[in-house]
């Protein structure tokens, strides 16, 4: 009896768990403080645990076809694969902003001592004004 | 026709040698535009470069490193339609006596791309720590392997490019070690390199941007780089 309790407390939690995850990833959408295109692999996998926790046997048969004798273990497999994937997806927009950010600092440059010159031109005959802003 | 020629300096607080290098290019050839780039310094660099009224200066607003900063001369060189833009660092290691040995390949359409060497012939000057030629040697054996041309100086920043490769460079340099990668990646895309022997003077003040940890860093992240753009697909030229 205490063990059938036990098991279905872990579940509730569970449940609840990825509820209030999914929860709180649609409200900081909502709140404009995560861009939809990064929360969709929060969201996945959100929605993955959820699954997992409804369905509990779902661990069983996952573990099965994948040959772990630990059914247990499984959640860590995914759990990893989670973490990973949302890393390396990190990294890619990372990599994304600093190319993006080269280009507007290059382009920055080059327009800041285009306006510079032409300034300079336009008023021959105040040199010194284009040398306070350097 | 005269060509249109652009020396391309790039410079982090170089407030000490950057008056010092634009008077060495002008007084060695007058005809030649200098760019400096200031990436970023915390010191009069930019000042000091734009007061000699002798060259160009971009000031950066955020510090890109050599590689983008040199690419942000070779934008300008292409907007302003340069034919021959050759690199001359801030800090007065490169010889302005040897830019006409550095440009002449070009100059005769004997090459796309010359670099100039420490390590091509037997010669006196500065040829860096034993450490880091053990490193270069690497980068040596690396690149003549992948682009089968015996290249020795594969760190050198002395370099000169024809427009095409000014054109080719606008758009891929590589980002914060970019010497070997360059190589490799202006090698596998068809143009022609050479190289030309030079001396260089060891920096009167500062030190190399790589010492210490970062140099394990940077064999590292310049190995990656070289191979896995090895494995890149060649980029259509037009």
């Amino acid at each position: 009896m205490l063990k059938s309790l036990d098991i279905n407390i872990i579940q509730y939690v569970s449940i609840l768990g990825s509820v209030v995850f999914i929860g709180l990833i649609i409200m900081l959408i909502r709140n404009k403080r995560i861009k939809e295109e990064f929360a969709i692999l929060w969201l996945f996998f959100g929605g993955v645990f959820l699954f997992l926790s409804v369905w509990r046997g779902s661990l069983e048969v996952i573990a099965r076809i994948l040959g772990i004798a630990y059914a247990p273990a499984a959640i860590f497999l995914i759990l990893i694969i989670a973490i990973i994937s949302i890393l390396i997806h990190l990294s890619l927009i990372t990599s994304r902003l600093t190319d993006q950010t080269k280009v507007m600092i290059q382009e920055l440059g080059l327009l800041k001592m285009e306006m510079d010159t032409m300034k300079k031109k336009s008023r021959p005959d105040r040199p010194e004004d284009s040398h306070t802003e350097g | 026709m005269v060509m249109k020629i652009l020396a391309i300096v790039p410079s982090f607080n170089e407030a000490e040698s950057i008056t010092h290098v634009i008077e060495a290019i002008k007084g060695e050839n007058p005809l030649i535009d200098i760019l400096v780039v200031n990436d970023c310094s915390n010191d009069e660099t930019g000042a000091l470069a734009d007061s000699t009224g002798q060259a160009s200066v971009v000031n950066l607003i955020g510090n890109l490193g050599i590689g983008g900063a040199v690419q942000t001369g070779f934008k300008y060189a292409v907007r302003k339609g340069y034919d021959i833009a050759f690199q001359f660092d801030g800090d007065g290691q490169h010889l302005a006596s040897e830019i006409k040995i550095l440009l002449d390949p070009i100059l005769h359409n004997e090459a796309d791309v010359v670099i100039g060497s420490r390590f091509c012939e037997k010669q006196n000057g500065f040829r860096s720590t034993p450490l880091r030629r053990r490193g270069i040697k690497v980068f040596e054996i690396l690149n003549s392997l992948l682009i089968k041309q015996r290249i020795t100086d594969n760190t050198s920043g002395f370099r000169a490019y024809c427009k095409k490769a000014i054109h080719f460079l606008a758009e891929n340099y590589p980002d914060d070690y970019p010497e070997p990668e360059a190589v490799l990646l202006l090698g596998k895309n068809g143009f022609r390199l050479k190289e030309v022997p030079v001396c260089m003077q060891e920096r009167k003040r500062g030190d190399s941007s790589i010492t210490g940890i970062k140099s394990g860093y940077y064999m590292i992240k310049v190995l990656l780089a070289v191979l896995v753009n090895a494995m890149r697909p060649r980029i259509a030229k037009d």
